[in-house]
């Protein structure tokens, strides 16, 4: 079956994607109830009793949330029991898997684990997905989608562990206080809500607290282990703004084109990530609002430090946060009224009223690559590899005014710029501009932004002329012709499928 | 037996090694082989007829080097080995 | 007429095939100072071919050779010069190597039958320099004068400093020399890449000695360096306020006469005229 970018996607019950905004539009939201606990006795010795207790069996779908990023221990602890029990065919639907849930590439290979539900993965588990080891299709989804398949109970979730690092006995809990304290939990909430059956696990078991984001009336069991993450890989989310004088020339013109394009203005809001050219891109912004004495109305996302840098300059009033990046976050996050907690459903479920990313004017991302019809992959490599994930990447497309993806046009040979992407994660109808170091390209659907340019400095050339830019100094690249074994489906946010993946040629 | 080297493994460049050989015996070795390693090979191919040399082995370590880069790399290479000034 | 200049290594493949990109005035590709004596031979190669196969359009190309001292100058020069570049920026220079290298470069043009005058930028960078500054600066195809303060602290057994109060006098030298035989004083690079508000000190303060570009040795100096160099949009009126009047002046028949309360004669229309011509090519 073909969807409505011409990719194709598996029959199997799939929902062909037919446009960014159509299904949404079409559609009522879904919400199966809420289920509240009704357990009194919490504190349960260990994740192993509970597997006795609850019971967790053959074929169920486990959930996890992914704050603790690299440093996360909860993941691999559960995984441990599922080899000890020897589980089969279990699903595991964390929002993010990286490097440090390697384990898990064991258990796949083994059919412990045959299914995966997750919004971003990279390293070894995401290599031996993309080698076909995977036994059913893997599913990605994008941060504003999954609490929509949650709360629709098109995801299914049995039990729900959730990493908490400050809880009490009844489940009340927050990621502010403790020794692996990771600030906003707001990829945990969907789960909290509406899994069958919740696990708090923590490692800093409080009599009382003071602030609650995990509301205990829907936690069924509380367990406390020594550590629930390495609070080094878990702060350590933010690197520092790119020294490197291509990005930084990229990072200046796209805070020049923003200008250019009257969006530097009183109210405005922002989102961007928290990679080098990102922040780059944020200190030429902050430089130009001060300039020009600018108050903003929010900035959001994951927040960095150099984000509440910005709101303690007086630049936003408010911070909406979905999850920290580093400590200075964390502990803004804690004492500053004005930085908000934002759950992912309010972040970017379509079927939301307001979400965040619909009152969001700018966006600036991030591309593995880009076509001529503006589709973004941010999900594989040109082999195929899966090496990431939309995250928030097509939720904050779709919603921000003004969406602009910041990338090298070509990086060690390689242009970013194709004819069509390996891998379709945002379409190209909600991308309205492309900054390389070598010219910038707005989609041609943008005729206003087309004449706000016209007499400007920067150099504006057409997406064909930038991948002809690319080839002419690199040489045109061979297509990779990916196998035909289909893998995965990247969902898009309507819970339709964009596209598919499939196996790694070769190794 | 003579033998040179030019180059570097740095982003955006190549190593090539070139020996002494009683024949052709081109070895690519390239972070972008699939895309271009037909064209990296095609570079050291016309180089080599140009120099009208038709017996030499040359081996490339590419990392990611544009043509002009590994066609200067190679001729550094040969005149190092035939210990000319360039 | 330039204000920026750019350093590149010539040896780095990633350096070189980026630097178009910059908005810098002029590129200077540099086989000396950043090229380790092992791979003199590799830079020259590579630059060649980097040049055959990149245009830089508006761009000047300037290269920087070895001393033609050593034992690359002239290697550097044989395989360099070509109608791909615009100008030879040459080290440690004396009125002798430029004698001499003006010589050379009339018998490559001729043999490879180029279509330009391969221009010169001689650097000051000794105390023997300096005191020969009017041989080196009306030598034949020099264009403008570099101050390479660096070298020549070490020359003058003197401490670099931020200030830069020992190379005051080579600034004010450099540039007497070069305004007098109509060339551009460059100055010397601003060797702390990470400081922007040092850059933008050393920059103005060399401005207001009378010069009017300055060298470069990282990308991210070079809008500062535009910017200082750049005649102000106040300048630019004034400059076309002037150039009005004088117009004016000469339907009228009259020979002397006043802007803004001030008398206006020759020096001052021809400032005037070359402002223009430079917010022009600036895009100010």
């Amino acid at each position: 079956m073909k969807n409505s970018l011409n990719r194709t996607i598996p029959n199997n019950g799939f929902l062909p994607y037919m446009g960014a905004f159509e299904r949404i539009k079409a559609n009522q939201r879904l919400c199966i109830p809420e289920v509240v606990s009704t357990n009194v006795d919490k504190l349960r010795q260990s994740i192993d009793v509970l597997f006795d207790e609850i019971p967790i069996v053959n074929g169920m779908t486990l959930s996890f949330h992914h704050h603790l990023r690299n440093g996360d221990y909860v993941l691999n602890m559960v995984t441990e029991v599922i080899k000890k029990r020897n589980l089969k065919n279990i699903t595991i639907a964390p929002s993010a898997i990286f490097p440090i849930h390697a384990p898990l590439v064991e258990l796949i290979e083994k059919e412990n684990i045959t299914k995966i539900y997750t919004n971003y993965m990279n390293g070894p588990v995401a290599d031996a997905v993309s080698k076909g080891k995977l036994k059913e299709l893997l599913v990605m989804d994008s941060h504003g989608g999954r609490p929509r398949a949650i709360e629709s109970g098109e995801l299914s979730i049995d039990v729900a562990f959730i990493a908490v690092p400050a809880s009490d006995a009844f489940g009340n809990g927050n990621g502010i206080y403790g020794k692996s304290a990771c600030g906003a939990l707001g990829y945990a909430i969907a789960d909290v809500k509406y899994a069958k059956n919740k696990i708090v696990i923590t490692d800093y078991l409080v009599d009382k607290l003071d602030y609650i984001e995990i509301d205990g009336k829907y936690i069924d069991y509380v367990v406390k282990v020594d550590t629930i993450g390495d609070a080094k890989g878990i702060i350590s989310g933010t690197t520092k703004p790119t020294k490197d004088p291509v990005q930084l020339k990229i990072a200046k013109d796209t805070a020049k084109l923003i200008e250019d394009l009257g969006y530097i203005k009183d109210g405005m809001s922002f989102q961007t990530g928290a990679g080098g050219t990102s922040l780059a891109v944020a200190e030429e912004m902050k430089k130009r609002m001060l300039n020009k004495h600018i108050k903003g109305s929010f900035a959001s996302g994951g927040i960095t430090s150099f984000l509440v840098e910005m709101q303690h300059l007086g630049l936003f009033e408010r911070l909406y946060d979905v999850q920290c990046f580093d400590l200075e976050a964390v502990e803004s996050y804690k004492s500053n009224p004005n930085h908000i907690p934002m759950n992912s459903s309010k972040y970017g479920n379509p079927y939301e009223v307001d979400p965040i990313v619909n009152q969001l004017d700018i966006v600036i991302l991030g591309a593995t690559e880009i076509d001529t019809s503006f589709n973004v992959n941010v999900t594989t490599d040109s082999h195929g590899r899966i090496i990431g994930g939309s995250g928030g990447h097509s939720d904050t497309a779709a919603g921000a005014k003004l969406t602009v993806i910041t990338t090298n046009l070509i990086k060690s040979r390689m242009p970013i710029i194709k004819r069509n992407v390996t891998t379709i994660t945002t379409p190209g109808e909600t991308v309205d501009c492309v900054v390389t170091e070598r010219g910038i390209a707005i989609n041609p659907k943008r005729v206003d932004l087309l004449e706000k340019v016209k007499n400007t400095s920067l150099n504006i050339v057409t997406i064909d002329e930038l991948l002809e830019i690319a080839h002419n100094i690199t040489g045109v690249p061979n297509d990779i012709k990916s196998s035909d074994n289909m893998i995965g489906v990247i969902k898009y946010r309507d819970g339709s499928v964009i596209d598919t993946l499939y196996q790694m040629k070769g190794d | 037996m003579k033998i040179a080297a030019a180059g570097s493994l740095e982003s955006n460049d190549c190593y090539i090694t070139v020996k002494e050989s009683n024949d052709l015996q081109i070895e690519i070795n390239s972070i972008v082989f699939d895309q271009f390693g037909n064209q990296i090979r095609k570079v050291i191919h016309d180089t080599l007829e140009e120099l009208q040399i038709t017996k030499i082995y040359v081996q490339c370590n590419d990392k990611g080097a544009l043509d002009y880069t590994i066609k200067a790399r190679l001729l550094t290479a040969i005149a190092r080995m035939r210990g000319i000034h360039a | 007429m330039r204000r920026s200049l750019l350093f590149i290594p010539s040896n780095s493949p990633a350096m070189l095939q980026n630097a178009d990109i910059f908005a810098a005035d002029a590129i200077i590709f540099d086989l000396e100072d950043a090229v380790a004596i092992t791979e003199k031979d590799a830079a020259r190669i590579l630059l060649d071919q980097y040049l055959n196969k990149f245009s830089l359009n508006q761009t000047e190309v300037i290269i920087r050779i070895n001393s033609i001292d050593s034992e690359f100058g002239f290697d550097d020069l044989n395989k360099i010069v070509s109608d791909q570049i615009d100008t030879i920026m040459l080290p440690k220079a004396s009125k002798e190597d430029l004698y001499i290298l003006n010589e050379y470069l009339t018998k490559i043009e001729l043999n490879k039958l180029l279509n330009k005058k391969i221009q010169v930028i001689p650097i000051i960078e000794l105390a023997s320099s300096i005191i020969n500054l009017k041989e080196i600066a009306s030598a034949p195809r020099v264009n403008g004068l570099l101050l390479g303060a660096e070298d020549l602290s070490t020359d003058l057994e003197v401490v670099r400093t931020e200030q830069g109060i020992e190379i005051q006098y080579a600034r004010s030298v450099v540039v007497m020399y070069a305004k007098a035989f109509k060339i551009d004083a460059i100055d010397t690079p601003y060797i702390n890449t990470k400081d922007e508000v040092g850059l933008v000190k050393d920059a103005q303060f060399a401005s207001s000695l009378g010069m009017n570009a300055k060298a470069c040795i990282h990308p991210n100096q070079i809008e500062v360096v535009n910017t200082v160099f750049s005649p102000s949009l106040k300048d630019v009126d004034h400059a076309k306020k002037v150039m009005m009047a004088y117009e004016q002046a000469q339907k009228e028949g009259k020979g002397a006469f006043s802007v803004d309360g001030k008398m206006v004669d020759k020096p001052i229309i021809e400032r005037a005229k070359l402002l223009i011509k430079k917010a022009e090519k600036w895009g100010v």
